[in-house]
């Protein structure tokens, strides 16, 4: 059996006539995160959506585990942060993580969730009463709680002050630190940079480049310059 | 199975910690009841006391109402924020959602029903007996099968915006052109006729079968119209579910 956590086989996928994804080939390994980094627009949500079995390659293949994404076999496997506009507000951290708990055969106990995702103190709290980086972290708790070996992270910063992000960050690397593998979609350059083992730069539905941070940033200053520089010349 | 009763447990934790969506669709029925089957005291219809009929129109009418908001309008909300979707990630089997929000439907109908019972006995002088009460109960229940699938349709094809005034546009009228409201003999010929194309005026009348007050057609008829409207609401429902995977999963 492929033990690959995520394969991405010439993968596009069309909305209509717009081309969001155009041959896009990505493996993410054991233990590895992989930063997929792109602007808005650039086929990131899209990559994210067919790795989740949300959306259906146009031609190409997604694979997880060697298996298919939609499969609820393959879903035991995997754990995900959306961009969501909105979560049921009246019930409080601990249930929410009590319930999502319940869809997995083999869950994380509460308390190992609650201390991984850094919601200590908080589990009576309604989701609702929550600052913006307390509920991205509860995102996050019902992303891992029912043990993924992988874990997908859509722009799952988006919107937090420099603290809350870092606090994101420390429970990403702890994940890591399991040997376990995350997809995470960013434009915080800054955060690729912090997080990832590999950095995948999409353009328009496909990869301009791939390498270690280091390898991206190549002589540039900074990853940014290194960015734009590839932006530009694409 | 633990995935199913948790569901249902939060489902109801949900609506008793927001009282202003829960309560009005409790309680509506309940005062509009209070007003024309009580307060009012019309003329009978027939041979049966109003307080009498009124408890079945109504009762199915707040069974509507609660099928319509609770499954219809909450699924429209949770669809179009993102949060079914989340759960689809999820390896939670699809059905356990549908299922927890179809008892939620119920456990309302039920009370909506119970607190007709108790105006009516301690304020309209109705004197049901448990037999009865209890099959009143059981057919009025039953019943928001058909309301939570034309719920689910309204649902999947409303805008988390949209669908709390649809399903008003849609509840309201449908009630009144029923006789649910007013007795439907008391209503003009034409929309007697129209009627018989309503779903909430073979409930009604399967309630009336009940209480008394029915104009004796079928049982099988009404019970039919009911299982009808039960299959073509939930295609339309299921046509739904598959428009929103293939916009998605296209």
């Amino acid at each position: 059996m492929d033990s690959t956590p995520a394969r991405f086989t010439r993968v596009t996928k069309n909305y209509g006539t717009v081309e969001a994804l155009r041959g896009l080939d990505l493996t993410i390994a054991p233990g590895e995160l992989v930063a997929l980094l792109g602007a808005n627009g650039a086929g990131k949500t899209t990559a994210v959506r067919t790795l989740l079995g949300l959306a259906k390659p146009t031609s190409g293949e997604v694979r997880v585990f060697g298996g298919d994404p939609r499969d609820a076999a393959t879903r035991t496997r995997v754990g995900a942060v959306l961009q969501i506009a909105r979560v049921p507000e009246t019930l409080r951290v601990r249930e929410h993580i009590d319930l999502f708990s319940s869809y997995y055969p083999h869950p994380m106990p509460m308390a190992e969730v609650i201390e991984a995702a850094g919601l200590q103190g908080l589990e009576r709290r309604k989701y609702g009463q929550l600052s913006g980086g307390q509920q991205k972290r509860v995102l996050f708790a019902l992303a891992i709680c029912g043990n993924p070996d992988l874990l997908i992270l859509d722009e799952p910063t988006v919107g937090l002050d420099v603290e809350a992000r870092r606090a994101l960050w420390k429970q990403i690397r702890a994940f890591i630190a399991r040997g376990r593998s995350v997809l995470l979609t960013t434009h915080y350059l800054a955060e690729a940079e912090a997080l990832a083992d590999q950095v995948v730069v999409i353009h328009r539905g496909s990869i301009i480049k791939e390498g270690t941070p280091r390898e991206i940033k190549g002589d540039a200053a900074t990853l940014e310059d290194a960015f734009i520089d590839l932006l530009e010349a694409s | 199975m633990k995935t199913y009763l948790l569901e249902i447990k939060y489902e109801l934790l949900k609506a008793l910690r927001m009282p202003q969506y829960s309560l009005p669709t409790l309680l509506f029925p309940v005062v509009f009841y209070l007003f024309f089957g009580v307060l009012f005291n019309m003329k009978n219809v027939g041979s049966v006391r109003m307080a009498e009929y009124l408890i079945a129109t109504y009762g199915a009418f707040g069974v509507i109402g609660a099928s319509l908001f609770g499954f219809g309008v909450s699924v429209a909300i949770e669809r179009g924020q993102g949060w079914l979707e989340a759960k689809r990630t999820t390896p939670m089997p699809i059905a356990a959602y549908f299922v927890s929000k179809l008892v939620m439907a119920m456990v309302f109908s039920a009370i909506i029903v119970l607190l007709l019972f108790t105006v009516g006995t301690l304020l309209g002088g109705v004197t049901l007996t448990l037999g009865k009460a209890l099959a009143l109960l059981g057919v009025l229940v039953a019943g928001s099968i058909t309301f939570c699938a034309l719920g689910l349709a309204l649902g999947f094809f409303a805008g988390p915006n949209s669908a709390a005034p649809i399903v008003n546009l849609i509840y309201l009228p449908m009630a009144f052109l029923s006789g649910l409201w007013v007795p439907i003999l008391f209503l003009p010929k034409p929309i007697q006729r129209l009627a018989l194309w309503l779903p909430p005026y073979h409930f009604s009348q399967l309630a009336l079968h009940i209480t008394g007050g029915s104009r004796g057609e079928s049982v099988l008829m009404h019970v039919t119209a009911m299982a009808a409207g039960a299959v073509v609401f939930g295609a339309i429902a299921y046509l739904g579910y598959l428009r929103d995977e293939g916009k998605t999963y296209g």
